[in-house]
């Protein structure tokens, strides 16, 4: 008879153990169940995907895995930032080399676009009625267009400039013609390596001499000065280094000869035409972020500011843009991500970036499998690690509650 | 003069400055280019050089859109256009002429000519199917069987083969319809699928189901649409058992584009389930509701009526990227206005036609976009009451 009585009239502070019973009306035992079955479906499915992939594979006699990246690529690319020679590297080295012109796109026009864009977001809160409208205009104009018909656009317009012997031009500086813009660059020598790294010291120091003055701020109420030592660190002291080392400057002018133009550095009109498209592109949504980020900074704060006597500019950067910034930032990651991946759409117009070089190493190779895989967890690892920073600098900056 | 009282230069209601007409300092037009144009140094500068450059480009867009536009051709010898006369004007005038000519092929892409009253019916179809979803009295769901007659009617009409309308194959389809279909089936195809995801990746009980929505949503939004278009055409013939022909192009881009779409879309459904209040669930569970019995009658009715504005936006997203298409070779409004540019007697045309399609994108984007935020605003106001 004891075996019967229930342990909670017994003792009610002892909760029954939990046993899982081997039926449906067990909810646990029903999850687990239902887990198996979509789990195993899933695999089934992808197991089948997975065998009939091997067995087209084998009619069309590919043999899988990783090993043509090591074969000689003979793949012609226009633009490379590494030395590159389809005679002698790999398709691995093609890849990279693409993977290289991608993230040249991607860093710079994240920067280009959120300066740009943050511009034109503090241009549609202007006072000034044309400022406001003009660019009201220009945010829903390019937001309303695809970006692929811009780029294509752009690309048509460059081919449309003259020859490059009635290009536009300044002076003998730079040229704009239908081979892409010309300028002047410096030949490269050693010194210029050791003012380069005088330059990253110097911003290392001024970072450093940033934090100190925020310290000494908020213990005595007066900051010092940045400016003086910004200007020696990051100016003063690498053109030091530059001069003690002889101060070598040998700047190459492009030259008209013949048909086309020799020496100087170019911009391509596939390159130019992608990030100017890109740039404009994103800088629109960026804005509207920006816009958004601000007015979301209660009436309030300004109000508040003001009346502790803070100028316009002061209000704007010590009160209300740290506070937007928490606004922000979360959309803004998503843009850095999308001009990252819309950057892929260079294969449109024959920049050859990751994708478009993945499309011909697949195209002579047949390793569909790879090629895809390679560029996809590429792009996997740039988005995550996006991402990961933009959560971290999101954390930094993030109301600290107490 | 005699000089303001004390009254009216604090701005007080006096009986003397009712009868008065406010200044011309502070009202009128001179007034108001005041305040608004140069209201100081700065802003002279800005509003005179800014100025200066929206009106060059107005002049500009008006001298070669309208003024030295060609707008039409005289037929030529052997029953083709003549493009002298658009020759004649490149660079300083538009060639309008050019879409006279090809507005077909832009449209219609290689669509049969004497067929293409079909695809015309489907876009004025589609163009009902976006009003009817727009009006709020039709959001219920009965929608959704609209939607499914609609689509299903828009199939009937493309494919032919019934009703003495001769068939047509879907390789020759092309243009407006092209785009317009990828994005439309696209979201209806994707949309159960994210709302599954959706409710996956909210699931508490199923922590194997949570991960792999959790991995479909991230791998999907990390990889650009070109690269999984670019998957989907050489990848998804070869996950069919062997030897069994050949999968279609458009098909191959309409799975890639659901996928993408799904994930997408699972995201926005996911954020209108978290604004959803906690206590309309408790409150289904204490009723004794089981699980699909409360999200069916009490979550997603709540929570799909949240995210609609959202769900415009990301259309908007999915209407502008089916344009990537092009990449892997598919006859939408891109490709076909490509192919009508490469026509030897509309050379030099390519701005125009571009012009032309960007208005097409432009009218499409920005009705929706307006109608998602006057309906954020009636919502947000009915909200905050």
């Amino acid at each position: 008879m004891s075996a019967s009585v229930d342990p909670r009239l017994l003792n009610p502070r002892v909760a029954p153990k939990r046993t899982m019973r081997l039926s449906w009306s067990d909810p646990k035992f029903r999850s687990i169940l239902v887990q198996v079955a979509i789990i195993g479906l899933l695999l089934g499915f992808v197991g089948y995907l997975v065998h009939n992939t091997m067995q087209n594979l084998e009619i069309q006699h590919i043999a899988t895995g990783f090993g043509y990246l090591n074969r000689q690529a003979g793949i012609p690319i226009a633009e490379s930032l590494i030395s590159y020679n389809p005679a002698v590297n790999t398709y691995g080295r093609a890849i990279f080399v693409g993977l290289l012109n991608t993230l040249k796109v991607a860093v710079l026009g994240i920067v280009l676009s959120t300066i740009l864009g943050t511009l034109i977001g503090i241009g549609r809160l202007s006072r000034n009625w044309l400022i406001a409208k003009t660019t009201a205009v220009y945010v829903e104009a390019i937001r309303d267009i695809p970006v692929l018909l811009q780029l294509l656009l752009w690309y048509t317009l460059m081919q449309t400039l003259p020859q490059p012997r009635q290009s536009f031009h300044l002076g003998d500086i730079a040229y704009l013609s239908n081979r892409g813009l010309k300028l002047p660059i410096l030949v490269w020598q050693d010194a210029h390596w050791w003012t380069l790294a005088a330059f990253v010291v110097g911003v290392i120091g001024t970072f450093a001499w940033n934090r100190r003055a925020l310290k000494i701020r908020d213990e005595t109420g007066e900051k010092p000065a940045i400016w003086p030592a910004a200007l020696g660190l990051c100016v003063a002291f690498p053109v030091l280094i530059w001069g003690a080392l002889g101060a070598p400057l040998e700047i190459e002018l492009p030259k008209l000869t013949g048909f086309n133009f020799v020496g100087g550095g170019t911009i391509s009109p596939e390159y130019f035409s992608l990030e100017l498209g890109l740039v404009l592109y994103t800088a629109a949504y960026i804005a509207e972020i920006v816009r958004s980020g601000i007015q979301a900074v209660p009436q309030g704060q300004w109000e508040a500011a003001g009346a502790l006597g803070l100028r316009q500019g002061q209000i704007l950067r010590e009160i209300v843009l740290p506070q937007a910034m928490r606004v922000i930032i979360p959309p803004m990651t998503s843009q850095y991500l999308n001009i990252t991946k819309n950057s892929s759409l260079a294969v449109a117009i024959g920049y050859q970036d990751l994708v478009s070089i993945s499309q011909t190493v697949l195209n002579q190779t047949g390793q569909a499998i790879e090629g895809v895989g390679i560029f996809m967890a590429v792009y996997l690892s740039i988005s995550l690690s996006i991402s990961l920073f933009m959560n971290w600098y999101n954390a930094r900056i993030a109301l600290t509650e107490r | 003069m005699t000089p303001p009282t004390e009254a009216a230069t604090l701005g007080l209601h006096t009986p003397t400055a009712a009868r008065e007409r406010p200044p011309a300092s502070v009202y009128g037009p001179m007034a108001w280019m005041r305040a608004n144009l140069f209201s100081g140094w700065l802003s002279t500068i800005v509003t005179l050089v800014l100025g200066y450059f929206v009106l060059q480009l107005l002049f500009g867009m008006v001298s070669w859109g309208v003024i030295n536009a060609v707008w039409s051709v005289p037929i030529g010898a052997n029953n083709l256009p003549d493009p002298t006369a658009c020759r004649a004007v490149h660079g300083e005038g538009a060639c309008w002429a050019a879409i006279g000519d090809k507005w077909h092929l832009i449209l219609f892409g290689r669509y049969p000519f004497d067929e293409q009253w079909r695809p015309g019916i489907c876009i004025v179809l589609f163009l009902g199917l976006y009003i009817v979803s727009a009006m709020r009295r039709f959001w219920r769901a009965e929608l959704a069987l609209i939607w499914l007659v609609t689509l299903i009617v828009i199939g009937l009409l493309m494919w032919g083969g019934v009703f003495g309308m001769p068939y047509v194959s879907q390789d020759t389809w092309g243009g407006l319809p092209i785009t317009l279909i990828l994005s439309t089936f696209g979201l209806a195809a994707a949309f159960p699928l994210a709302v599954l995801v959706a409710l996956g990746r909210r699931s508490t009980k199923l922590p194997a189901v949570k991960l792999i929505c959790v991995l479909y949503v991230e791998l999907i939004r990390g990889v650009p649409l070109v690269g999984l278009l670019f998957m989907a055409s050489v990848m998804l013939p070869l996950f069919l058992p062997a030897g069994s022909g050949n999968f279609d192009k458009l098909l191959r881009a309409q799975i890639a584009i659901i996928l993408f779409a799904g994930a997408y879309v699972a995201e926005v459904v996911r954020g209108g389930l978290a604004a959803l209040p906690k206590g309309q669930a408790e409150a289904a569970d204490a009723l004794g509701l089981s699980y699909w019995q409360k999200t069916m009658k009490i979550i997603l009715p709540q929570a799909l009526r949240l995210v609609i504005p959202p769900l415009v936006n990301t259309f908007i997203g999915f209407f502008k990227d089916t344009s990537l298409v092009v990449i892997i070779g598919i006859f939408d409004l891109l490709l076909s206005g490509k192919t009508a540019m490469a026509d030897r007697t509309w050379q030099g045309t390519a701005p125009e036609i571009y012009g032309f399609m960007a208005l097409i994108y432009f009218c499409f984007c920005y009705a929706m976009s307006s109608y998602s935020r006057g309906l954020e605003a009636k919502l947000s106001r009915s909200r905050n009451r």
